[in-house]
Parts: structure tokens; sequence; C-alpha cells
């Protein structure tokens, strides 16, 4: 299902995966937070797709003018019950009475009921996206406690299994590449069937390429030994209204 | 999600400010009745709100100055205190303009540092520059100017006098040799608070709180910008300072307080005294990302790699630029900037130029790449 010449959709096997983990990887010198625009946008035009964004980094009004100039109206697509949207930006797991595990379940049920809300709906609905902007907020939210992150992203990926959703979650990964024991970092990996890593050129900053991307898709085990690539790299450039993906040297 | 009285958009200028990304979305204002923006913003490309962030150069550097409703991070350098240059400008250009400024500072009387801040120069050479530009503007057809030089002429031709007389008014350049006057300093708007043997932060999240939502209160239509000024967060004199998490829940709730209202907040903290991880946590915090390096004070390659070193006090470098509602990243010609005093008295930021490489020995060659290629990272002409 993907487009001539979309070189992300190529690496992903597939233009918007279905029932899978995808870990988006960034850094400070080059945001990720583009895939995560696509792949929205991307899910909001599809007719029996639904998407759940969980948004701790900026608030509505900024992903909705964004997609906007992506042409993709996201309050008519939340006022048409396609798009269920979590604006967290000062969500804290750890309140006066609970702990901070209970805030994740609060949270982790909140999800599972948009989704069962959304299946119960429409019966045809192919797949249910949930994405997160992103791990990092999370962490600072429940106080630097890995493991009730770990246990809240596990739930939610049980759910890619269970009820057929796909989970993209934001992380921003040279928090951990210093750390001693990046515990999180490997856990995602590991939950993770796509990475994608976007990191800045080695040459350094240019106007016409934004940065490179390296999508690590760990292969359908299930289906019939598929020997295609599993490892792909190549640039993008971040447009208002799209990205472009090509080979170095490509690009005219 | 409340917001303190938006401001009106308006037909993009074609000023010198507005960024190279060509943004097609602009507001079909068709009036050109001027709303009452509050002293001291300008409205860029995308409808964005900007204010000064008290050093002209940088304004431009930024594609407008500091950003309305974001966070700005600085990271200091141990060895020389830059960053409080760029935390003076910014509070003076506040106070100057009117607008409410709250500081924190780890130091027992942060009210003190108000008595560093300087004072905006008085022009007194208005005519001449307009004289100037002209001229230039003039010349500029009949010259074929090398690329290399293009850089010094780019920023005249883009600004015709009326634009000059509006950025007068946006962006002082400030004396550092004259403190702000007193009575400035004495307006009800300026609050100081002191992080030094604070055990928590959450009076310092309350008083941000309360600055904020003060904000919005006056006038009802066009509420003034406010500026929130924290001079090393994370210092270790801080009651607060072994407490990583709690560092980083106030900087997000920061960032969702400024998020919603006018207001700008600027962050400087020594970024050597935390952890790596935890350093790069607070990057990602930031929407602007700059950090002042110091120049050691006798660096005999250095000296030969760049033009005008005896005059650099230290180096800017520019990681991260905030963006409005746009998902595209904005990219500089050249990130690392020197910091200089002209004629001892206003801050300036130039690009870096390469000295020139003597003709006569062909070992200079290999002497100036070698150089460049161990500063490599740290500069970016």
């Amino acid at each position: 299902m993907a487009e001539v010449g979309d070189l992300l959709a190529e690496a992903m096997g597939h233009s918007l995966p279905v029932g899978k983990v995808v870990l988006v990887g960034d850094c400070v010198e080059t945001s990720g937070a583009f895939v995560l625009h696509l792949l929205l946008k991307r899910c909001l035009s599809l007719d029996s797709s639904f998407a759940v964004f969980v948004a701790l980094s900026h608030p509505f009004s900024h992903y909705d003018r964004v997609l906007r100039k992506m042409g993709c109206n996201l309050s008519v697509q939340k006022k048409n019950g396609k798009l269920h949207f979590l604006e967290l930006l000062d969500f804290s797991a750890r309140s006066k009475e609970n702990s901070v595990d209970d805030g994740f379940c609060k949270l982790y049920n909140e999800i599972r009921k948009a989704v069962e809300t959304a299946r119960s709906k429409d019966t045809k609905a192919s797949c249910v996206y949930i994405m997160i902007d992103d791990i990092s907020l999370l962490e600072i939210a429940a106080d630097g406690s890995e493991n009730d992150v770990l246990n809240f992203l596990h739930y939610c990926s049980t759910l890619t299994s269970e009820m057929d959703c796909s989970l993209i979650i934001l992380n921003h990964e040279d928090v951990y590449s210093s750390e001693e024991a990046p515990r999180l970092l490997a856990h995602l990996q590991h939950l993770s069937d796509i990475e994608i890593r976007a990191a800045p050129l080695n040459t350094g900053l240019a106007a016409d390429v934004h940065g490179q991307l390296t999508v690590i898709n760990k292969g359908l085990l299930n289906d019939d030994r598929r020997s295609g690539r599993r490892i792909w790299n190549f640039q993008f450039k971040v447009k208002e209204n799209s990205v472009e993906f090509f080979y170095p040297g490509s690009q005219h | 999600m409340a917001t303190g009285g938006g401001q009106q958009a308006r037909p993009t200028r074609p000023s010198s400010f507005s960024r190279v990304s060509s943004s097609s979305f602009s507001p079909a204002s068709s009036s050109s009745t001027s709303t009452s923006l509050p002293p001291g913003v300008r409205i860029g490309a995308n409808g964005a709100a900007f204010v000064s962030s008290g050093i002209p150069d940088l304004d431009r550097i930024l594609g407008g100055g500091f950003l309305v409703r974001s966070v700005v991070m600085v990271m200091e350098d141990a060895d020389a205190p830059h960053h409080l240059l760029l935390l003076r400008n910014f509070m003076s250009q506040g106070i100057v303009h009117g607008q409410s400024v709250l500081f924190a500072g780890p130091t027992k009387e942060p009210r003190s540092f108000l008595g560093t801040l300087p004072s905006p120069v008085v022009q007194k050479e208005g005519l001449k520059i307009k004289h100037d530009v002209s001229d230039v503007q003039d010349k500029e057809k009949g010259l074929r100017i090398a690329w290399q030089y293009k850089k010094y002429f780019g920023e005249l031709t883009a600004v015709d006098s009326h634009n000059r007389d509006k950025k007068q008014e946006y962006s002082s350049d400030f004396d550092l040799r004259k403190p702000l006057e007193r009575q400035l300093l004495n307006s009800q708007n300026i609050e100081c608070i002191s992080t030094q043997d604070a055990f928590d932060l959450s009076k310092l999240q309350n008083h941000c709180l309360t600055f904020v939502s003060k904000l919005s209160l006056k006038d009802g239509i066009n509420s003034n910008a406010g500026r929130i000024a924290i001079q090393s967060l994370c210092a270790p004199q801080c009651g607060y300072f072994e407490k990583d998490w709690d560092m980083l829940s106030f900087i997000r709730s920061l960032r969702a307080t400024v998020q919603s209202s006018n207001a700008v907040a600027v962050i400087t903290f020594p970024a050597s005294v935390l952890s790596n991880s935890i350093s790069k946590r607070w990057q990602h915090l930031a929407d602007t990302l700059l950090s002042v390096r110091a120049i050691p004070d006798e660096d005999k390659d250095l000296a030969k790699l760049l033009t005008g070193y005896q005059d650099m006090l230290g180096f800017l470098h520019v990681h991260k630029v905030a963006q409005f509602n746009s998902q595209v990243p904005v990219i500089l010609d050249a990130s690392t900037y020197s910091l200089k005093l002209q004629k001892r008295k206003s801050l300036v930021l130039e690009r870096l130029n390469q000295a020139p490489v003597e003709g006569s020995s062909g070992v200079s060659y290999a002497t100036s790449g070698s150089c460049s290629s161990s500063k490599g990272s740290l500069l970016d002409f």
C-alpha cells in the first residue's frame, strides 16, 4: 500500500502499520515530531481508522495549526469522533490521594475506554492508533519512576495485540545514550516492531536537508520469511505541508 | 485552554525579521488600521508574537526576538558569567517597555541584581543612520559584491527607514556602563524572588502562576506581555539542588503556564553541574536553546583562526530556535556568534570570520585546516 517514492512507507512496509509498536527517536538537534504529525494525518485521512493522541508537549492549538497546513482539520475530526485528544500539559501522575501507579492506571483506562468506544461505534474500524508525545514527559509526570512508565507502556502495548491498535511513541533518545543503564530505552526498543530514528547529518546544518532517518523494521515473523531489507537510511526535508524523503544526493 | 488576551493577527510585514521558510499561512486581514498591540510586542510570520531579547543582533538572528509563550534556556559556562549579560538586557528591555518582570536568582538579595541592569542608549544619530541606508541602497545597484561580503549588506537592504523607526522602539540598544534609572526599578510590576534557601520549587511555581494570571487581568483587551527571568535554576546553592525530578517538573509546569499566557521565560542554568542525561532532558524542554562559552584569555590557535579575537568576550551558540505552530525547523546561516562589546558599552553578536591565511607559507593552510577540524564541533561558521 506504499505510494511510489514514499521511502518511509516502504521502510515500514506499510504507509500506516497496523497492530505494531512504532518507536520514534529524536535528539535535541533534530526533532522527530514531524513523523508523528505525518502518521496522524495519514490515520485521519483513512475512512475507518481512529486516533487517540496523548499530548504532553504542546497544546491542542499547536497540533491543530500544524496539521491544518498539511490539509487535515483536527477540530473537525475531533467533532466527528475520529480523534480523541488528551491534552496533558500539566499531567501529574502523582496527586494528593493517589500514588503514581494510580495516576497511570487512570490514564490507561481512559485510553482503553476511548479505544473501546471507537470499536463499538464502527465495527469495521481497521485500526486505532495511539500516539504519545512524548515519553520523557511521562517520566517527569511520574517523578522519575521508570517502573511506572514501563508498566503503563506495557499495558498500552497489549492493546496492540488484543484490540488491533498501533502504538506510536515519540522518545528523546539522546537522554538515554549517556546513561550507564538505559533501561527504559532498552525496554522500548525491545517492545517496538519498528524503530524510526531522526538524527542530524554528520556534516552539520543544511537548509535543504534537515536530517536523516534510520528505520529499523524488525520484520514480520509470522509471514513467510520475508527477506526484505530491515534497515533503511535516508534523508528528509520538513516542509509546512509535507515531508520529503530521499536518498542522499537525489534531492533536486 | 485560556489565552490571556490573544494578539490580533496582522498581515505579515515584509520586514527583515520574517523567516526564510515560505509559509503560505498569512491571516487575511485587509484592514491596515493599527491594532493596539501591547508595547514591545511585534508580530512576525505566521502571526507569531515576539518580544525583543534586549540585544538587537540576537533578535535578528532568532528571526524576530523571543517568541511569546515560549521558554528560552541558556546553558551557562562555569568559567564566565556571560549569561548574565543576556539576562540583564532581557530584563532591561522589559522594564523600558513597561512590561511586568519576575526575576528569581540564587542569592540572598535578588533585588540587588536590578542595580546592574543597563540603561538604553539615547539615539541622537537617528537621522544620520537613515541617510546611510539610502546611500548604500543607491550604491548597491552599481556594485557587484563578492559573496563573502554579502552578509554585511544583506540586512541593510531589507530595512527601510519606516521600519527602522519601529525597530528602535521595539528593541533598544543598551549601554552596559550606565545603570537603569532608579524610578523605573521602583515600579510595582517588578518582582524578585530568591531561590537560594528554597527547599523546593513550589513557592517559585506559585509566584509564576500569580504573575501570569495578573498579566491577563490588566486592560482586558490586550494584556501586557510579561517576562520571567530565572538565573541559574540548578545552582548548587539552591536548597532543592539534589532533586532532579522536582526541577524538571517545575520547568514542565512553567512551560505549560507560559504556553497559555503572554509571557516569555528565560532560564539560565549551569549545565555542567547536572548529569548528562538530566542536562539533555533540560535541553529538550526548551523551545529556544542557547549556550554561552567563555573565551580563554590567551589562546594562540584561536587568535590565528579568528579575526578580532582580542575584542571577543565569548561565544554564543544557538542550538535550537522556537517555531510557532509549524513543524519546519529553523535553520540558521550560522549558529555560533562572538559576543563583543562595541565601544565598550553595547553588546553585539558577530558572525565568526576566519582570519586571512598567510599567503607566503603553505604550512598555514594545514594549520588552519587542523584548527577548524579540531574546533569543528565547537564552532560553526
